[in-house]
């Protein structure tokens, strides 16, 4: 059944009942669950499993994985450029469905998204076996210039050399740069005709204002979002949706959201795209409609069942390099969960509890990337069950919400796996990575590259002792990492320059205020390799070997050195010093449109590739050698347990790494309890114990080493594995051989 | 009672953060070197001898502890300590104690109970929970399994009871040496008789501690020894339940 339309029902109809003022004169969704939210601070006895129609619909839609696994994609549409409404609706099963809109005619079917750039989509099409079309390329390649295009007029040779070695990767200068979050709830609360009326209220105070650039930059943009949510609204009318008007119950509040986060999806092959804080909004329309009789709990969580399958289908046309970069096909529709607000009340809902359920009722998977904001504070029903879907799924993430709402309030969401921004007002420009492990090599070696020895920095002193001294070292990677850092900031300037002219993400900035609040996001990878080479230098003696060209190429140590992850200061103080230090160096150089500069610790699942491209280290690293992922200790050189090693990654400043600090641990189910019945709760006192300490954020598997080693044998046995890597989860028989094999050597938390 | 300690020197084999699998929530766990029982299963034969052990100061044991104060107490944990043998080095591990309840933390001590005598009634009061290793009830197996004697465990669970601490049994069930059945029954009697005892683990025996032993160029006697499967494992927990002790 598709939600149909109901004539003449005006906002008083769809407010009934509501309370507050603020949020009706002005665009404002944190002060509308605010006023009418209920806290729920119960347990989840009162929760309901899947419904005949639930199951029937996703084993519909499951039954087409398998072949899609087997290929890589399912079906593409070359031949129709994706916008809001370039496709005709499609369905799963149209009578069956509750919830109603998929990207393209057909589940699984992708499409193309040239306006990021041309060679991504042939590249992705030639790698599947399908045919570039003709006028895709005509116009893309003649008419339409795209990002990937602007980004390559604008680059410096500098910036195409630090690329091309990876000291600078996985930039977002061929693909959409994703993590913005559009205010999906919106869309509901409001409905479209409100929103438009909103932004053109928005761009009229512009009328005044000398045409200035930046001027005639935001009036453009501002006309672009008010076209796009005109798409929007002609999209969901194909689909018998009026979203000109406000959705009138529960069932529309979860319809009108989806639609337009699929607007989104539609429009931009973000690397992500994720959902938001949704769930306590979507809690008040569920909890008016319980009450009124309208719907029981099967009901509700149907909902919630179906909406969610929609978002676990979500899919995007990408290259098999990019893949391997990322493990899997990932597209983090990350939804925030929890959290305190700011007077104190929980903003755990029913609907908190329901969005977890969907992980029982359908099974794991890696999407949504469903994120718990943890606190202490939180209500002891709501934290067991977290702790009880971690043990029994792997496929929950959490973040800190007492170091999140200071800084960015109580609607805050994270986009993709740790960047936090309040919901509507802030976005960022994803701005991926810097490997300080080679940029310490490259200390060494007066900035050439110890891979392929060309000088890729402006000529530097190398160090030329037999040994490596502490404080000529220290001062030299200063000088590196103060030359990294300006050519980061300034390529990041031209690809978010770029992104902003020919890939403006319309209908997500249409849901947000303006102006709004800009993030520079920067990241560092290979904290821990850095830090313990550092540590090495420092505590034991490190000795060169240097090839015939004077290039240091391999090094030995001679003595102990305190390693990152054993909560010892000795060592740990090296890691928040770099983590301060580069926060400080990236500040020094202006950021496109005013942004606000942030870092984060976080490789995703790219610590792999990073450590193939980087030689060896005076760590012990050896060339090639996957670094830990995000700010984890380097795999088996933690020696103290689960809390040694977390209290290492808590010392790390989230002032400095404002864009998230990412530590993911593997703990055998043995490890956390000898009595199954009592693992969720020591779980929830390691979080709780956690986050106390200052910790941000944890990725929590829990998992056998036997399960996994039969998973890499047996992929078949284990459609649905999901491991969290590093901020997000993956399919765990989805990963290449290399990703699983470091998976698996990566420590595994079990006490023996 | 005295609560200034003397500086005291241990020797300590290592350290190490556990959950739920040396006593409630997530615990600091000391292992001291040093042991007075060789069992024929122990996974950790690198903490046999004293002499292995490195020599630490309690202000140097405690200086670690106290960097976890906060993370333990919040996990509802605590210290725990173990070996070896805790109670080979009284003094020691008597100190550590007093200590770690001068920072209100939860502390237990890991003991096969054969040095029971030793430890005194301040050290005790020191403790939390006891989690007392019952090798065997069979006063022979017993002997062969460990090289030891069974009754001066016996005699400090007694002790214990008389003194209300609490107390954790661990049982090592290892197929072919404590499965039998009767010994089983006789333990699980004698246990219902304490009032003091809260639960009883039961360990499946496992084989994680033989790549130690070719380290150590030290047979493993129990090498071919199979772990026990889920139906024994299920009868001997059942054992102790029928005689209304909680066994997990």
């Amino acid at each position: 059944m598709t939600a149909t339309v109901t004539a003449g029902t005006g906002t008083t109809d769809a407010w009934r009942q509501f309370a507050g003022r603020e949020w009706r004169e002005r665009i404002d969704v944190r002060d509308f669950i605010q006023a009418n939210y209920t806290p729920y601070e119960g347990d989840a006895t009162f929760l309901t499993g899947a419904t005949d129609r639930t199951r029937t619909v996703w084993e519909e839609v499951s039954a087409l994985f398998p072949e899609e696994r087997r290929r890589g994609v399912l079906d593409v549409d070359t031949a129709t450029p994706s916008t809001i409404t370039s496709h005709t609706p499609g369905f799963i099963d149209r009578d069956r469905e509750l919830i109603v809109g998929l990207q393209t005619d057909a589940p699984l079917k992708r499409a193309i998204m040239p306006n990021g750039g041309l060679r991504m989509v042939e590249n992705s099409l030639k790698a599947y076996g399908y045919p570039t079309d003709p006028f895709v390329t005509k116009v893309f390649g003649t008419y339409r210039k795209t990002h990937n295009d602007g980004v390559f007029d604008a680059y410096t040779p500098a910036m195409r050399a630090a690329r091309k070695v990876g000291i600078i990767t996985g930039l977002p200068d061929a693909y959409g740069r994703g993590r913005i979050i559009g205010d999906y709830r919106r869309v509901a609360l409001y409905g479209t005709d409100r929103l438009v009326e909103a932004k053109r209220a928005e761009r009229s105070r512009l009328d005044a204002r000398p045409s200035t650039p930046d001027v005639i930059r935001d009036r453009e943009e501002l006309a672009e979002q008010i076209r796009a949510l005109g798409e929007l609204t002609r999209m969901a009318a194909a689909y018998g949706c009026d979203v000109t008007r406000p959705a009138t119950t529960a069932h529309e509040a979860v319809q009108w959201l989806y639609l337009g986060f699929l607007a989104a999806v539609k429009e931009q092959n973000g690397a992500a795209m994720s959902l938001g804080r949704t769930s306590t909004f979507l809690d008040v329309y569920l909890q008016r409609d319980l009450d009124a009789g309208l719907l029981d709990e099967t009901r509700a969580q149907e909902l919630i069942d179906d909406f969610v399958i929609k978002l676990r289908i979500v899919r995007f046309l990408r290259t098999p390099e990019y893949d391997a970069l990322f493990s899997g096909d990932p597209t983090w529709v990350t939804e925030s969960i929890g959290g305190i607000g700011a007077d104190g009340r929980p903003l755990v809902t029913r609907t908190s509890f329901r969005f977890l359920q969907t992980l029982y009722n359908l099974g794991p998977a890696p999407e949504p990337n469903l994120t718990v904001l943890w606190s202490p504070r939180l209500p002891d029903g709501f934290k067991e069950f977290c702790a009880q879907v971690s043990v029994d799924t792997s496929a929950v993430q959490y973040e800190s919400d007492d170091l999140l709402r200071p800084c960015t309030g109580d609607d805050t969401a994270i986009a993709c796996c740790v960047s936090a921004m309040a919901v509507g007002k802030q976005m960022q420009f994803f701005g991926a990575r810097v490997n300080l492990a080679k940029a310490l090599l490259y200390a060494v070696n007066g900035g050439r590259d110890e891979m392929t020895g060309d000088q890729i920095t402006p000529e530097m002193p190398p160090l030329t002792g037999e040994y490596l001294d502490y404080d000529e070292l220290s001062a030299a990677y200063d000088r590196v990492l103060d030359w990294l850092a300006r050519t980061y900031v300034d390529a990041l300037n031209v690809i978010h320059y770029m992104h902003d002219k020919y890939a403006y993400e319309r209908i997500e900035m249409a849901l947000h205020d303006h102006p709004v609040h800009r993030f520079m996001a920067c990241g560092i990878a290979g904290l821990s390799v850095a830090v313990d080479s550092l540590s090495a230098v420092k505590h034991a003696r490190v000795k060169v070997f240097r090839d015939a060209t004077g290039l240091a190429v391999d090094f030995k140590t001679e003595g102990e050195f305190p390693a990152y992850g054993n909560n010892d200061d000795r060592v740990d103080a090296l890691a928040v010093g770099l983590v301060e230090s580069f926060m400080a160096k990236v500040r020094r150089h202006p950021a496109y449109r005013d942004a606000e500069h942030t870092q984060s610790v976080l490789t995703i699942t790219s610590n792999v590739v990073y450590g193939k491209h980087t030689g060896n280290t005076p760590d012990g690293r050896r060339a090639g050698e996957p670094f830990a992922p995000g700010a984890n200790p380097m795999n088996g050189r933690d020696r103290h347990g689960v809390a040694a090693s977390a209290l290492s990654v808590a010392k790390l400043p989230y002032g400095a790494a404002r864009d998230g600090i990412s530590l993911t641990t593997t703990i055998t189910p043995e490890g956390l309890g000898h009595v199954p019945g009592e693992r969720a709760g020591h779980l929830v006192g390691i979080l709780d114990a956690y986050m106390a300490s200052g910790g941000f954020h944890m990725n929590v598997n829990v998992l056998d080493r036997a399960t996994l080693e039969d998973a890499m044998e047996h992929p078949e046995k284990y459609p649905e594995l999901t491991v969290r890597v590093s901020g997000y989860a993956v399919n765990f028989v989805r990963l290449t051989r290399e990703q699983q094999l470091d998976v698996i050597s990566r420590t595994f938390h079990g006490s023996l | 009672m005295s609560t200034t300690v003397e500086p005291v020197t241990g020797r300590i084999h290592s350290w190490d953060l556990s959950t739920g699998v040396d006593g409630p929530g997530t615990r600091f766990v000391l292992f001291l070197s040093g042991c007075p029982l060789r069992c024929l299963y122990c996974a950790n034969p690198d903490t046999w001898h004293m002499r292995d052990g490195k020599p630490a100061t309690v202000d140097e044991v405690m200086a670690e502890i106290a960097k976890y104060r906060a993370f333990l107490t919040t996990a509802g944990g605590g210290v725990t300590l173990t070996g070896g043998e805790a109670l080979l080095q009284p003094a020691f591990t008597a100190s550590v104690l007093r200590r770690c309840k001068e920072l209100g933390l939860h502390t237990a001590l890991d003991t096969s109970g054969f040095l029971g005598a030793r430890a005194s009634d301040a050290l005790l009061a020191d403790t939390d929970l006891v989690l007392l290793d019952i090798k065997s009830f069979d006063v022979r197996t017993y002997r062969r399994l460990t090289g030891g004697d069974l009754a001066p465990t016996l005699d400090f669970a007694t002790r214990l009871d008389r003194s209300g601490k609490r107390v954790w049994i661990r049982y090592v069930l290892v197929p072919g040496w404590t499965d039998d059945e009767d010994a089983v029954e006789g333990l699980a009697g004698f246990l219902s008789g304490l009032g003091c005892v809260e639960r009883v683990d039961i360990l499946p025996f496992h084989k994680l501690g033989a790549h130690k032993y070719e380290a150590l160029g030290v047979p493993f006697p129990l090498r071919d020894t199979p772990a026990p499967d889920t139906a024994l494992v299920d009868r001997v927990r059942g054992q102790f339940r029928g005689h209304g002790l909680v066994a997990h």
